[in-house]
């Protein structure tokens, strides 16, 4: 019988040892949502994310592809060489189709060259058989229901009140499963810090009432940025929602990006 | 470097045709080999569990000589599983934070739990009240190191008077009926990691954990019979055709059900043509033609479905050594089939770019962390803990003590 009641003694360790380290897990978890709120995202002292809500727009009619701004975020942002980009810029060119193809369009063909950095080289097809050309640049979409925040397995990444979606690179663990569940190719693993990296919208700059490096650089306003909670009195975001009818990228994903695009096609993805 | 330097270098990388992201444009894939393995071994993890709960929750008698095996199998291959997961992870020091602080609405957050569940108290406990009898009677019999194992493994509890050895079946009974659903779970929840990502057309898809869950039962029967008729085979005895039959018919059946899901979901692919379509055509006829065409679908799931098939018709009429080379054949051949199905989700998935306008190429490399020669070693692992666990636990002294 004694024998008996030392199994279930046994058992009872076992099951207490499990509640202990569920314990754990529980302070752990609380910990982690105290410090979340104390997390260094490179923002000013004093600064209240719940005060803004920082949005970017896109106006394609205007990019000239110069690749300034993506130029300007690599170094801002100390994004290391090779194929990692937080903004880029692709450039679309539509053909004119064969004559009596019965089609309404030709082939649609798309390039980046360095994430589009140092502007393009001379289209791949003669000018005269391009039926439309124009350049997208691409950045966080910042989406309203991020598939990337959802399946991060630490809560790595979040939303900030602010608008943002940042990562806490002290806590993501480098499983890439964001990076796979971003439909539009915005993430990467960076190759230094093994951590997943994104367009924060410059937050070490926004923050301090500075515009993001590749709004500032922009030589045509293409990219429009402001905050939706503060509107200045001749505010560019107000101005773009005025002005134009806009489209966001893959919407059937049910993303719902914040980033919207005025005067892209339908080729656009 | 100079903007002229950069475009070359961009531009003469041959590894991608069309149009991909430029945070695509990378040398492999972000998951490769590594993760192509961890839903493999974690597959044979659970089909192995499920062959075993034949004996004991569905009561196949037939099949009481793979019981043990079964399990141990599955105990080895479950002590491997997180492994390629862990190795391939920017900071594998930082893996405990999943458990600590999961995220609970990653898909990825919960196998911690999962796995820990399955191992800590369904397969691990299941051994326990299966073996402590044995451990207690071995440790009695056998001195040194390995008599000072088998008294550890009692944990002290040493009673082995009947009522006790009762209460250890009828607690591994219980133990076995929540192990199958936990089986389920866990491989299910790994095919739920693939099909939630909405984002990639070729995983996001509603069919993904059922088949990862049939697959999984597929490659750990064929695992099991892989490993019965080795193990018969090294120690030269006979092999009890009748139990062999019996595991073949099921895992004849498992591979009807999976290849008929698997065909559904291709069917449905097919018809539906959604977005994206083109691209995936583009790469079952071009980029994963062989393992996809002839790896998964001919030689992993067609010709044994075939060989197992007209065995269950003509079984009496084809001699035992025949019947034997057949079962191995298949079993070996689904066993690479499923291995080439992890890969074409894992890695296939990767091979196109999500602006559904490019494809990237992955040659394997042969050193480093995701080559093929850790490959080769995460897959050697779990047999080699079993060769230990069989040592221990299955010697051919004890099994004919038992």
């Amino acid at each position: 019988m004694s024998q008996q009641v030392s199994r279930r003694n046994l058992l009872g360790k076992i099951g207490a040892a499990a509640a202990g380290v569920m314990s754990a897990s529980l302070a752990r978890t609380a910990k982690a949502a105290v410090q979340k709120v104390l997390v260094s995202t490179g923002a000013a002292k004093g600064y209240d994310p719940t005060k803004h809500k920082w949005v970017m727009a896109i106006d394609a009619n205007r990019c000239i592809g110069c690749g300034l701004c993506a130029e300007a975020c690599k170094t801002e942002n100390h994004v290391p060489e090779g194929p990692y980009y937080r903004t880029w810029i692709e450039r679309y060119i539509i053909t004119k189709p064969r004559p009596g193809s019965g089609d309404a369009r030709g082939e649609t063909l798309v390039d980046c060259p360095s994430g589009g950095m140092h502007g393009f080289p001379e289209p791949p097809v003669p000018k005269e058989e391009i039926q439309h050309s124009f350049f997208v640049p691409k950045l966080c979409n910042l989406c309203e229901h991020s598939a990337c925040v959802q399946v991060c397995p630490v809560g790595a990444t979040f939303d900030a009140p602010d608008g943002a979606v940042l990562i806490d690179p002290k806590y993501c663990i480098g499983c890439g499963f964001c990076i796979q569940a971003c439909p539009y190719g915005c993430r990467f693993l960076n190759p230094v810090t093994k951590t997943a990296e994104k367009c924060t919208l410059c937050y070490h700059r926004i923050t301090r009432g500075l515009n993001p490096a590749c709004v500032e650089v922009c030589p045509t306003q293409a990219r429009v940025f402001g905050d939706l909670k503060n509107p200045a009195p001749d505010d560019p975001i107000q101005r773009f929602y005025q002005n134009n009818k806009v489209q966001a990228l893959k919407p059937h994903l049910g993303t719902d990006p914040r980033v919207y695009y005025a005067g892209i096609d339908k080729e656009v993805r | 470097m100079s903007p002229e330097v950069t475009n070359y270098v961009f531009e003469a990388m041959p590894h991608f045709e069309g149009y991909v992201y430029p945070n695509e444009a990378t040398q492999q894939p972000l998951w490769s080999v590594l993760i192509v393995l961890y839903p493999y071994i974690t597959g044979l993890v659970a089909g192995a569990f499920i062959m075993a709960s034949l004996v004991r929750v569905f009561n196949v008698r037939a099949l009481q000589p793979v019981y043990r095996l079964s399990l141990l199998t599955a105990f080895a291959f479950l002590l491997c599983a997180p492994l390629p997961l862990l190795f391939h992870l920017g900071h594998p020091e930082r893996c405990f934070e999943v458990m600590m602080t999961p995220h609970l609405t990653s898909p990825m957050a919960i196998f911690g739990f999962v796995y820990a569940w399955y191992l800590m108290a369904v397969l691990l406990l299941e051994l326990w009240f299966d073996y402590r009898r044995d451990f207690v009677e071995w440790s009695n019999r056998t001195a040194g190191f390995k008599g000072l194992l088998y008294r550890l493994f009692t944990v002290g509890v040493t009673d082995i008077s009947e009522p006790a050895v009762k209460l250890d079946h009828k607690l591994g009974h219980i133990l076995s009926i929540v192990g199958i659903p936990s089986a389920f779970l866990l491989h299910g929840y790994v095919g739920f990691i693939f099909g939630s990502v909405k984002a990639n057309p070729w995983w996001g898809n509603v069919l993904m954990p059922i088949i990862f869950i049939m697959s999984a039962m597929v490659s750990g029967i064929a695992l099991c019979v892989f490993n019965y008729m080795a193990l018969s085979w090294i120690r030269r005895k006979e092999i009890d055709m009748k139990c062999l039959d019996v595991m073949c018919m099921f895992l004849f059946y498992a591979l009807v059900v999976d290849a008929a899901i698997e065909g559904l979901d291709w069917i449905h692919r097919v018809y539906s043509a959604e977005e994206g379509f083109q691209v995936m055509q583009y790469m079952a006829r071009e980029k994963l033609f062989y393992t996809l065409n002839l790896g998964q679908a001919a030689m992993g799931t067609a010709v044994p479905l075939l060989l197992l098939g007209s065995l269950q018709l003509f079984r009496k009429r084809v001699p035992d050594l025949s019947r034997r080379r057949m079962y191995f054949g298949s079993a070996m051949l689904i066993l690479c089939g499923v291995l080439a199905m992890r890969w074409n989700v894992v890695i296939g998935g990767q091979l196109f770019s999500k602006s559904l306008r490019g494809v990237m190429s992955y040659k394997m490399e042969f050193a480093g962390l995701e080559g093929w020669f850790m490959g080769a070693v995460l897959l050697s692992l779990p047999f080699i803990l079993l060769t230990v666990m069989i040592k221990l636990f299955l010697s051919e002294r004890q099994e004919g003590m038992a």
